[in-house]
């Protein structure tokens, strides 16, 4: 790769050794993927719950905060993903103290660093939206994906370390989508059902996801026929990033890069696929198969914008749920939630509104274990792609058929 | 002795079993990492022990969390010995760069259908270009 005279001083120790650390870390990666150099990043997103990170994950970022001041302060802002818990609400959901333990010395490390703790996966709704054309090191793959595709910005998928590596450098490699080039549409879908609630467009996004299978895939869509909502969209991204570890796509007429098809795409290119109603049933069944009795209902990942919630207490309210009722959106939402009597609209009926955490993210393995649960229904597609491999049997169902099911125990 | 070329390599020279299977992975979506088996019911070699084999398998799947979780899981040593794929995505880049584990990917043919499951393998990351080799014997 090539280096400027600062990523040379970087990678020889002349800014300290996390900086250090952190190029030469990002050559290794860079290398591998074919970078020719480096691109400066104006933000920097990391995903570090202490699921992830695990106490030898905490230790190593302990380590990079003891460092003087100067060489371990991140140089560009550097935000962060949600963490494993919503400390007000751990003793709920039975998690252990060792977990909390574990979160405050992670968060005491990336606090060190001058990362800012905002814990949220919708960023993009709440924080600072990316510009078309911005370069971003951003974690999480809903927020790549959402970012890359809906705002046209450029970022990989920037896992943890790499992603604080980016903060320290201010710099990430130029490879992948980055790149203009690799940004053209490579596979092309007919879609014959705009899909209607945000279940079906998470179960348009794993269909999609199933179909690219990797993350060198970038799908256009052609058919859709009203310009989605955010949540839509943010529901979609997530599913396909989910699904098929994809970080871009193409939306004809309605994402920026591809108001034409043959903005994004070559005239060869012929449809893979055409995605019909009875398909989003068909994925959505599959999960529904063989489960009655609910033991909990989460809504989460992505965190719930404002409007989510506000629609959910409103099919909430004069009902009383009869199974835990988890509803998880982010700090920055949560006050606001607060402030317009929407969460204490769901707590009344006995649901428990989490800030600043995601379901997968807070050892969901561990939390079925505590409180028995295994049936879990859920309006995410991308929750029940996940929750499989942590021993759950999770039903894809819509925000309406989750709601009763809160209240009756039961998927009708 | 047969030899495959691949595009990329990085981490240690290794040897040993192939655990091969058509499908994806992902730390988080895949596994059980306290008890090193794959987890998820869907996937192909669920309830099978990864620790200590050569996982040849197709693509890298899920999320950005296996870019923390190999490190973890190189620190308790229940951990694969080596990650051999058709594809894989910058986390599993990213993860193998931090735990200095070992991975190879991009070949000329579908590495999952040419090595047999259970084989005796070789990782040579330090081939140029990097190779993975099929060795005689049980």
């Amino acid at each position: 790769m090539r280096l400027n005279d600062e990523e040379q001083a970087m990678l020889a120790g002349g800014a300290g050794p996390a900086r250090q650390w952190a190029i030469d870390h990002q050559m290794r990666v860079g290398r591998y993927l074919g970078a020719a150099d480096f691109v400066p990043v104006s933000q920097a997103h990391i995903m570090a719950d202490t699921e992830s990170l695990g106490s030898a994950g905490v230790a190593w970022l302990e380590r990079l905060a003891a460092l003087p001041e100067d060489q371990r302060s991140v140089r560009i802002p550097t935000i962060t993903d949600p963490r494993g818990t919503d400390f007000a609400a751990a003793a709920r959901l039975k998690q252990q103290d060792w977990m909390l333990a574990l979160e405050r010395r992670a968060i005491a490390a990336f606090e060190a660093l001058g990362v800012l703790m905002t814990d949220t996966c919708i960023n993009y709704q709440t924080i600072m939206p990316a510009v078309r054309g911005e370069h971003m090191a951003y974690g999480d793959t809903g927020v790549v994906i959402y970012s890359n595709s809906v705002l046209g910005a450029r970022s990989n998928f920037e896992g943890g370390p790499s992603a604080l590596a980016a903060g320290l450098t201010g710099r990430t490699p130029r490879y992948g989508y980055h790149l203009p080039d690799k940004r053209r549409a490579t596979l092309l879908m007919r879609v014959d059902f705009t899909p209607r609630e945000l279940h079906d467009w998470g179960a348009l996004g794993g269909i999609v996801g199933r179909i690219a299978g990797d993350y060198w895939q970038v799908p256009a869509l052609v058919g859709i026929d009203r310009v989605p909502t955010s949540d839509e969209l943010k529901h979609f991204g997530a599913a396909l990033a989910s699904y098929g570890s994809v970080a871009l796509f193409h939306m004809v007429g309605v994402t920026p890069e591809a108001q034409r098809l043959a903005d994004v795409a070559d005239p060869s290119l012929t449809p893979a696929a055409t995605i019909a109603e009875a398909d989003l049933r068909a994925f959505q069944g599959a999960y529904r198969s063989g489960i009655d009795k609910v033991d909990v209902v989460v809504f989460s990942t992505p965190q719930l914008s404002l409007l989510e919630l506000r629609a959910l207490a409103g099919m909430l309210d004069g009902r009383r749920t009869t199974v835990p009722l988890l509803v998880v959106t982010s700090p920055q939402v949560k006050p606001d939630a607060d402030r317009l009597g929407i969460t204490a609209r769901i707590e009344a009926t006995g649901g428990l509104v989490l800030s600043g955490m995601c379901f997968y993210q807070s050892y969901a393995r561990e939390m079925a274990e505590a409180n028995g649960w295994q049936s879990l229904v859920t309006n995410s597609a991308k929750l029940v792609n996940i929750l499989g491999g942590y021993g759950y049997r999770p039903a894809l169902l819509s925000m309406q058929e989750c709601v009763d099911a809160a209240c009756t125990g039961r998927i009708a | 002795m047969t030899g495959f070329r691949a595009a990329a390599a990085m981490g240690k020279r290794v040897r040993g079993r192939a655990l091969v299977a058509k499908d994806g992975f992902s730390a988080r979506y895949d596994l059980d990492r306290v008890n090193g088996v794959f987890a998820r019911p869907e996937h192909k070699l669920a309830g099978q022990s990864y620790v200590g084999r050569v996982l040849v398998l197709d693509a890298a799947k899920g999320g950005v969390a296996t870019a923390w979780m190999l490190h973890e899981m190189a620190a308790r040593d229940v951990m694969p010995l080596a990650l051999v794929l058709n594809r894989v995505n910058p986390i599993m880049v990213q993860g193998a760069a931090l735990a200095d584990f070992t991975m190879m990917s991009g070949f000329d043919v579908d590495i999952t259908a040419v090595v047999p499951d259970g084989a005796l393998v070789e990782v040579d990351t330090e081939a140029d270009p990097p190779c993975l080799r099929i060795l005689p014997g049980p």
